[in-house]
């Protein structure tokens, strides 16, 4: 696998492309990285594709659901600053618990990203948004890659991408990765969130249910005292409420916020291996 | 406030709000995604390529015609490979073994190198990377490309979908059948991929029987053994759609045994009931015709390649130094064949085939090479020896086989067998330890292949003794 840096010259004549020259895809050199970027996102929806689009790198991507199982780690530089780029396996929510869900879940909320990138299948919009929802539940700082939309304009579909940017409150980005179109557009919004130029007004789903909500505040309040540095107290209350052993357990034993790296490489050595 | 102090503070406050809070999330969550995604989307009906898509299915995935256009689809990539690695592999191997080989040994010669340092050298180290490379390279830039066209299409999770019902039926899990799939690029991967099965139970069965789909390295060794012993017994004309078939029906009695390993597992060991999923079919996707030759021929060929010539050249070095070192009468080769063979006969196979088995178990790419070299040394054959064992192709492979190694169809049917049947490789058994990290479930996965493989072997070989066919 090639360490070398590619900087991508040849801008010439390009109107869309121009913000590609400014990206150098860096491979697997991941070192004293400015920014972490988290690429989460349903299976099949094309995020190995934009993984090895920005790295360089060359994941294996299939036709099929449930390739990559573990992180995969890149990194590329882009308007001087360095990103590290982190692939997670593709799930559908990151509500029940599967290896591969847990691996998801726990980089978007104790990795600390400082953007993640949510994939979504424009062609199966709202089973997407089921886990843009839901992470939008743990971060706020979310680039959502409407990708596929190729395949939507194939199936005549039109999708209202301002009027979901306005829903979501976060930047959309209409791509077809796989033709390389948006590429540019998603480099520029992973930009503008990271460096905290962009208004975020991430969409929180509110609960009608009052004695709900009032559980919520209460854990909320206590956690905060309890866990300084906490990511996102909320979240952490509602999967005590729900009786999620895992997170029970991660703040019994106060590992909550730090992160199991051990599977992080496996994946690049498997891409090797193939 | 103390810790212990918040966790049971949720567990008094989840008594009051009651016991379905996960199901009203989740509902929560659905109802909110569904109306955002009812404002952005507007479409026009149902457009012509999905239900395009949806009558391929139709019968891509039919009850009838599922598992015939799946051979069918198997035999035909398999049969391309076949015909179009005749030619290169024969070009390949008068280069490496004749050509290269011959300049090696007179630039030897003329340095007046030992015999020793240049046996060791050419005879042992280059040779059996070149014979990996001959008999590999050709069938892999053809089968690999071939393969992640129809992976690239979409056709594989239909694959997975057919035999779906199969392994619900044998107690293991659906996405069973998508792991398998990963197992016919690389076992370790396969293996690593059991991590999209939540349940302990169905991820250990789906590890166990992983070893039975067919890998990189394992097919090239199949494809050749059909091609000599089996398609060579057909006309010519039908010779390679025969050795095609063969190569086939093993890789369908591997799945097979997949199935029938799950089954037993999941009745005995591993008892549970199967869980369900919904497997998900995705759209078809034009293949990137290019892009897949490039990631095909440059990623997987190569990479593949380059681990059997990193395998092989200490392969070789061993196989020449057991070879060369005697003890007593006997080089420590001809010992232990001569101690295997009895065993390996009384199942149809040989001692050199098992000590090549041994000798191969890092990578199974190396075994055929392996066994010429081993054969060759074994016999004490002057052709090897001064250097003109070189060049050579199907047949000539096949008359060393059959004259030097005394092979009959029973051994290349049964070395076809054993090859589907035996023990993971090391990369392997070394990734089945670490996700399982059980000995115990790693020495199963091990063994257990291996058993059947003799047993299988062992019960082929007595039914052509008993009816005199071979």
């Amino acid at each position: 696998m090639s360490t070398q840096a590619v900087t991508i010259k040849q801008c010439g004549g390009c109107a869309t492309d121009c913000h590609t020259a400014q990206l150098t895809k860096l491979g697997i050199k991941v070192r004293n990285w400015d920014f972490a970027v988290a690429l989460a996102g349903n299976p099949n929806t094309g995020k190995s594709t934009i993984f090895n689009a920005l790295t360089g790198l060359r994941q294996h991507v299939g036709n099929w659901a449930g390739k990559t199982v573990s992180r995969a780690e890149g990194a590329f530089n882009f308007e001087d600053k360095k990103f590290k780029l982190v692939d997670l396996p593709g799930t559908y929510s990151l509500l029940s618990t599967s290896v591969d869900e847990e691996i998801a879940r726990d980089f978007i909320l104790f990795g600390k990203p400082d953007v993640t990138v949510v994939v979504a299948d424009a062609t199966r919009l709202e089973r997407s948004l089921h886990l843009v929802l839901q992470i939008l539940e743990i971060t706020n700082h979310v680039v959502v890659a409407l990708n596929l939309m190729d395949e939507a304009e194939r199936d005549e579909m039109t999708i209202d991408v301002r009027e979901l940017t306005r829903e979501l409150g976060v930047p959309v980005v209409p791509m077809s990765a796989r033709r390389g179109t948006g590429v540019s557009e998603l480099l520029k919004a992973i930009g503008k969130v990271a460096a905290g130029q962009f208004p975020l007004q991430a969409r929180q789903i509110r609960y009608e249910d009052k004695k709900l909500e009032s559980a919520i505040e209460t854990l909320t309040a206590q956690l905060g005292e309890t866990f300084a540095d906490l990511p996102n107290a909320r979240w952490v209350a509602l999967r005590l409420l729900e009786g999620d052993e895992s997170v029970i357990n991660a703040v019994r034993t106060k590992t909550l916020g730090t992160l199991k790296i051990e599977n992080s490489f496996s994946q690049l050595a498997l891409s090797e291996a193939r | 406030m103390k810790v212990e102090n918040i966790i049971e503070q949720a567990a008094v406050l989840r008594g009051a709000i009651g016991d379905d809070l996960h199901d009203r999330l989740t509902t929560a969550i659905y109802k909110d995604a569904g109306q955002i995604a009812d404002r952005a989307v507007a479409r026009q009906g149902k457009s012509a390529s999905q239900s395009f898509d949806q009558k391929l299915d139709r019968v891509l995935t039919s009850r009838l015609w599922g598992f015939p256009l799946m051979l069918l689809m198997l035999t035909i990539v398999l049969w391309l490979t076949i015909a179009g690695a005749n030619v290169p592999s024969a070009m390949l191997s008068d280069l490496l073994q004749g050509t290269v080989y011959n300049t090696l040994h007179s630039l030897a010669n003329s340095l007046n190198s030992p015999w020793w340092l240049s046996g060791f050298l050419i005879d042992g180290v280059y040779l059996a990377t070149a014979w990996v490379i001959s008999v590999m390279l050709p069938p892999m830039a053809i089968f690999f490309p071939l393969f992640t066209l129809l992976e690239d299409l979409g056709y594989l999770p239909r694959v997975a979908f057919n035999l779906d019902r199969l392994f619900k039926r044998a107690g293991a899990h659906g996405k069973q059948s998508l792991t398998m799939m990963m197992g016919y690029g690389c076992n370790a991967a396969g293996v690593v991929s059991t991590r999209i099965i939540d349940s302990p139970r169905e991820r250990l069965i789906a590890i166990i029987t992983n070893n039975f789909s067919i890998c990189n390295g394992r097919f090239p060794t199949m494809i050749l053994i059909g091609t000599i012993f089996i398609g060579a017994t057909a006309p010519p004309v039908l010779a390679s759609f025969i050795a095609a078939t063969s190569v086939a029906a093993v890789a369908v009695l591997g799945i097979v045994f997949t199935l029938l390993v799950s089954a037993f597992l999941s009745k005995t060991w591993l008892k549970g009931e199967a869980s369900s999923f919904s497997l998900e079919l995705p759209p078809y996707r034009p293949p990137q015709i290019w892009q897949t030759l490039y990631r095909s021929i440059i990623e997987r060929t190569l990479i593949v390649l380059k681990r059997a010539v990193w395998m092989a050249a200490p392969a070789g070095a061993i196989i020449w130094l057991i070879g060369n070192i005697f003890v007593g009468e006997m080089s420590i080769a001809a010992h232990v064949i001569g101690f295997l063979n009895p065993f390996g006969l009384l199942i149809g196979l040989n001692g050199v085939i098992l000590l090549a088995y041994i000798v191969a178990i890092p990578a199974n790419e190396i075994v055929v090479p392996t066994i010429l070299m081993l054969t060759l040394n074994a016999a004490k054959s002057g052709l090897a020896q001064n250097g003109v064992m070189i060049e050579l192709d199907d047949l000539q492979v096949r008359e060393v086989l059959t004259g030097v190694g005394g092979w009959t169809l029973l051994t290349g049917i049964n070395l076809m067998l054993f090859s589907l049947l035996h023990n993971p490789c090391s990369t392997t058994i070394w990734t089945i330890w670490q996700e399982t990290k059980s000995f115990k479930w790693t020495t199963v996965a091990t063994v257990l292949p291996v058993v059947l493989g003799i047993v299988v072997c062992l019960l082929t070989a007595s039914v052509a003794r008993l009816f005199n066919i071979i």
